[in-house]
């Protein structure tokens, strides 16, 4: 078991490391391969405004002449112990960990996406508890009563859940519940509450995004739990239970949805972790200030390294994500500590 | 009354193809103490009806009719709710296959401490003592080790001790065994055979053994059911059915099994064709596409259903070959064959 | 049956370990000694059975043989080839005369393909040719194995179990092998159909002079089929003889026990039977026992059936047997050495 964790923990490092190769090479080695110059890629950190003389300068000072694998060195040192930037006008500092520097605002990226993360985070979080209840519930009601009209009512709704894109739910649901056509209940969103300043402000700002975000991916998890119930409770081990005696209720959520919780909880972890690194239409549909909506502004402005830190952010995000799923398997299913 | 009856238990299930009649007027009695084998093929209807009795079938889309009298309460009409309370109490199941038959994530000991709890008001701790009492008294060394130890760390024959442990928990009246030893390596069968003759001698109580192997059910059982197309086809004591069988398709089953104990024949007897589809079991005698005596029928056995009929000593045969026939044809022409070398 | 000089397969000391791997840089621990020095002839035109319980190396050995698995040690010769190590191109015009039918008929025909695709596939594989067409050449194996040749058209999944085990013995026969490895032909069956089967690979041995190694685990049906029996044990042979020797006046214990714990129908001698019950489960061959590997179970062990492991010495005509106490030896035979001890 020690042995099994200790490998996932490797494999997570490794994995950020290729991730962080890979961001790099798409920022710095793509453009590089379809024609970009070091004075192209520098004219981006000066602005459009600077001459040929400063862009140069300014290449020079940011090593964009250096081989591609120093320039590599020096972004991963960066993360680890902060960098200085001197691109001319003077040192600018960035500390540890350092996800780069934004010349157009003159800031380090990484506090930036420090202050936008418990929006994110709070819109992710209470979205998926929403969504793992009611998905969850729905599926294995369908289950159970396989063929009924809830069954069909609930399986139609989720085939819309699944493909409704969310800025039209979303503008739908602000339009009804927020703009007063019927009901003006809810937060017409744009406005955020640290949890821990308000909390039931905190709450009913993020209701709505939280509400439609939770329906789109319910209804995938009430079709997989469904076709996972459906399997589990035909196998020999619900046979078995219902022989001993089991009320009906226990067979179906101790020993059926025990069964069928292993798949759920893999795609459970992994878009937890894809949306904490920003979930970029509801953030954008209800203007919340999160990480999403931090990377949309980025590339609307074409701010490379915040686009980059958030790349790198959300990557890190999926890959711990994986490595919980993992560890969580262990608890789940016996048979995988002999692994 | 005996403990056990059932009376004409018929089990339907509606298909989008038809109607498939699994279990088609079953009757059969049994007393504390004795072992009933039950044979068929696949499709036989033989699980079916365990899991009749066990009233497993409450609350699907099977249509039950007929009854079923368990120490004279009949269940065929009863609750699901109360049959659930005598379920694993009074009644318990041992499955075929024990790695499927258990659920992969929890230990051997909370299941069976589950099972012993759900019918007995104890604490965890005093389930657990009783489930490593149990767990030895199958035969599973350092049971207080093993108990916590999970299905897939057990070897076979381990986990059939185990599954026969579970259903012992509550000190059942009616075990019902389905295909006990069919997963499990010819050495280890036997020990379990022999774990359930001790066990049943024991506990006094009745068992029922359903198998396709003539074999185990010789080695058990006081008396012997051959299930064909969802009906008892013979009945009769063990000795009845191996040394006196009176229905082609039981010595259609006697042929077609290569015997350790005899020299051996050069040729299998086979049965031609194939087991019938429950959807469109055939008229008349269900086996008469089968049965190479059907000729001699003149015509009924494809057309009339034959009733089972006692021939003598409770002995039951559903044939239309008279009595005579069918002794004749024994003794002259399939004994000699069997036991030719 | 005459003694041949030269058998259609022999197999010489063969050997499988898989590797267990453990630890952060999946170090190999241990191995799984699936099949641990087998050796035996199989002569053209007899059937060789091999018995014994899970976890002892018969269907391994079967993959061996056919070279579905690449052999760890030792060596197979067929017809005279080394085709222990012989690549997979190498071994395709090999294929012909060697064939495997499998225990599953369900899962062993691909369900999207007619019955005759199913059949033809070898000849459309090894480019053969056939007189009349491949369609007239499957329609008369379908008719050999006793199925109708005018369900060329249909698919798997409207046959039975035991017609689907005859489409997959059709399949096997296509190109007209000469050696057919049958790993547990009949146990997917229900016992009416299992005799079908038995007497249809009967016939056809007797009509296309085929060789079979037959590896199942129920001992009556081996002993219907086999001319020879070799009993396995944890990846060993334990006792090879010829069928009526090995049955009637087995000399390992294992065989003994395996034979007398075969449920028998026989009710009014049931009491009477003298019954020898194996303590315990086959061990794992992860570590299997030192020295005689039967030693943890069997009845007779003595000190040195912990220490010596028993060779499979010859000790009566054709019958060879790897135990330090055989039963059943005639007087005349002596063990041809005492075996080696194992270190530890």
């Amino acid at each position: 078991m020690v042995t099994y964790i200790i490998r996932r923990l490797i494999w997570g490092v490794f994995m950020l490391a290729i991730v962080s190769v890979i961001t790099f090479a798409i920022f710095f080695l793509v453009p590089r391969l379809t024609g970009a110059t070091s004075e192209s890629l520098a004219s981006r950190y000066v602005g459009r405004t600077a001459s040929a003389q400063q862009v140069k300068v300014a290449a020079e000072k940011l090593g964009f002449n250096d081989p591609l694998i120093v320039q590599y060195g020096r972004f991963a040192k960066g993360i680890v112990t902060g960098a200085d930037y001197d691109y001319g006008p003077g040192v600018e500092r960035c500390p540890a960990p350092c996800f780069g520097y934004s010349f157009l605002t003159r800031l380090p990226v990484w506090p930036d996406l420090l202050n936008r993360l418990p929006v994110t985070l709070s819109l992710a979080l209470g979205a998926a508890v929403l969504w793992l209840i009611a998905g969850v519930a729905t599926g294995v009601l369908s289950a159970l009563k396989r063929g009924s009209v809830f069954d069909r009512a609930a399986m139609g709704i989720a085939l819309a859940g699944v493909s409704l894109p969310i800025f039209f739910t979303g503008i739908v649901s602000l339009v009804l519940f927020s703009y007063g056509r019927p009901l003006a209940i809810t937060a017409p969103g744009g406005s955020f509450t640290p949890f821990f300043d308000n909390p039931a402000q905190w709450a009913y700002n993020l209701i709505l995004p939280w509400i439609t975000l939770a329906f789109l991916y319910a209804a995938g998890y009430a079709r997989l739990t469904r076709s996972g119930m459906l399997e589990t409770m035909n196998e020999d081990y619900i046979r078995t239970a219902r022989a001993k005696g089991l009320a009906e209720r226990v067979v179906v959520f101790k020993h059926g949805l025990r069964g069928a919780l292993t798949p759920i909880l893999t795609i459970f972890g992994l878009d937890l972790g894809l949306l904490m690194g920003g979930a970029v239409l509801t953030e954008s549909t209800f203007s919340l200030p999160g990480i999403g909506k931090y990377a949309i502004d980025a590339i609307t402005n074409q701010d490379l390294p915040k686009v980059m830190g958030v790349t790198l952010v959300a990557a890190f995000f999926v890959v711990v994500a994986n490595l919980v799923v993992d560890l969580l398997y262990a608890v789940v299913d016996p048979r995988v500590r002999l692994a | 009354m005996s403990f056990l009856e059932l009376k004409d238990l018929r089990v339907h299930f509606p298909t989008d193809d038809g109607l498939v009649r699994s279990v088609d007027g079953l009757s059969f009695r049994l007393e504390r103490g004795k072992t009933l084998g039950i044979v068929g093929e696949s499709g036989s209807g033989k699980s079916v009806t365990s899991l009749a009795v066990l009233g497993l079938h409450k609350g699907t889309r099977a249509k039950i009719s007929g009854e079923i009298w368990l120490d004279g309460e009949e269940l065929v009409s009863a609750s699901a709710e109360h049959v659930r309370t005598l379920r694993g109490k009074k009644m318990a199941m041992i499955f075929q296959d024990p790695l499927s038959a258990m659920h992969p994530y929890y230990s051997v000991g909370a299941q069976i401490i589950e099972a012993y709890r759900i019918h007995n008001d104890v604490s965890k701790a005093v389930a657990r003592k009783h489930a490593i009492d149990l767990l030895g008294r199958v035969g599973i060394p350092q049971p207080d080790r093993r108990v916590d130890s999970y299905p897939h760390e057990f070897s076979g024959g381990m986990r059939q001790r185990a599954m026969i442990a579970m259903a012992l928990s509550c000190d059942p009246e009616l075990l019902i065994a389905d295909e006990p030893t069919t997963a499990l390596d010819v050495t280890v069968q036997a020990q379990i055979l022999d774990l359930m003759r001790d066990l049943q001698q024991e506990f006094d109580s009745a068992l029922i053994i359903i198998t396709h192997d003539l074999g185990v059910v010789a080695e058990l059982s006081d008396d012997i059911l051959v299930m064909y197309g969802g009906k008892c086809i013979e009945y009769g004591s063990a000795e009845d059915i191996f040394e006196r069988p009176e229905h082609p398709y039981t010595w259609g089953l006697l042929g077609s099994m290569p015997r350790l104990d005899r020299e051996r024949t050069e040729r299998l007897m086979p049965i031609k064709g194939t087991p019938p589809s429950l959807i469109n079991v055939p008229t008349g005698c269900a086996f008469h596409p089968r049965c190479a005596f059907e000729p001699r029928t003149e015509g009924k056995g494809r057309t009339v259903v034959p009733e089972l009929l006692e021939t003598e000593g409770g002995h039951l045969v559903r044939c239309h070959l008279s009595l005579e026939e069918r002794r004749a044809t024994w003794e002259n022409e399939i004994k000699p064959k069997l036991e030719s070398a | 049956m005459s003694e041949s000089p030269e058998p259609l397969l022999s197999v010489q000391g063969l050997e499988k370990h898989f590797p267990i791997t453990k630890g952060l840089i999946k170090r190999q621990v241990a191995a799984v000694k699936a099949v641990d020095g087998l050796s035996f002839d199989v002569v053209k035109g007899e059937t060789l059975g091999l018995v014994g319980e899970s976890g002892c190396g018969k269907t391994t050995t079967g993959r061996l043989i056919t070279r579905l698995l690449e052999p760890t040690g030792g060596k197979i010769v067929f017809e005279g080839r080394d085709i222990s190590h012989m690549s997979q191109s190498a071994l395709r015009p090999l294929r012909r005369d060697m064939q495997m039918i499998f225990q599953d008929p369900y899962s062993s025909l691909n369900p999207r393909h007619t019955v005759g695709a199913i059949v033809g596939a070898p000849f459309r594989i090894q480019g053969v040719r056939t007189e009349h067409g491949t369609k007239k050449a499957v329609q008369d194996i379908l008719e050999l194995v006793g199925l109708n040749p005018e369900h060329y058209n249909r698919y798997p999944h409207e046959f039975s179990g035991g017609q689907r085990q005859r489409i997959g013995i059709a399949r096997t026969l296509a190109l007209k092998p000469k050696l057919i490895i049958a790993d547990e032909p009949v146990s997917a069956l229900d016992v009416s159909i299992q005799a079908q089967v038995v007497n249809l690979l009967e016939d056809l041995q007797n009509e296309l002079d085929l060789t079979y190694v037959v590896i199942a685990h129920d001992l009556s049906v081996v002993r219907h089929i086999s001319d020879r029996v070799a009993v396995m044990y944890l990846g060993k042979i334990v006792e090879i003889a010829d069928r009526k020797d090995l049955y009637e006046s087995p000399m390992h214990p294992y065989t003994t026990a395996l034979l007398s714990a075969v449920p028998v129908p026989d009710v009014k001698r049931r009491s009477e039977r003298e019954r020898i019950r194996l303590q315990g489960d086959v061990p794992s061959p992860i570590n299997p026992p030192a020295a005689c590997r039967f030693h943890t179970r069997c009845w007779k062990a003595q000190e040195i059936c912990r220490t010596v492991e028993p060779p499979l010495a010859q000790l009566d005509v054709r019958h060879q047997v790897a135990c330090h106490f055989p039963e059943n030896v005639p007087s005349d035979a002596v063990p041809e050495d005492a075996g080696t001890p194992v270190p530890g």
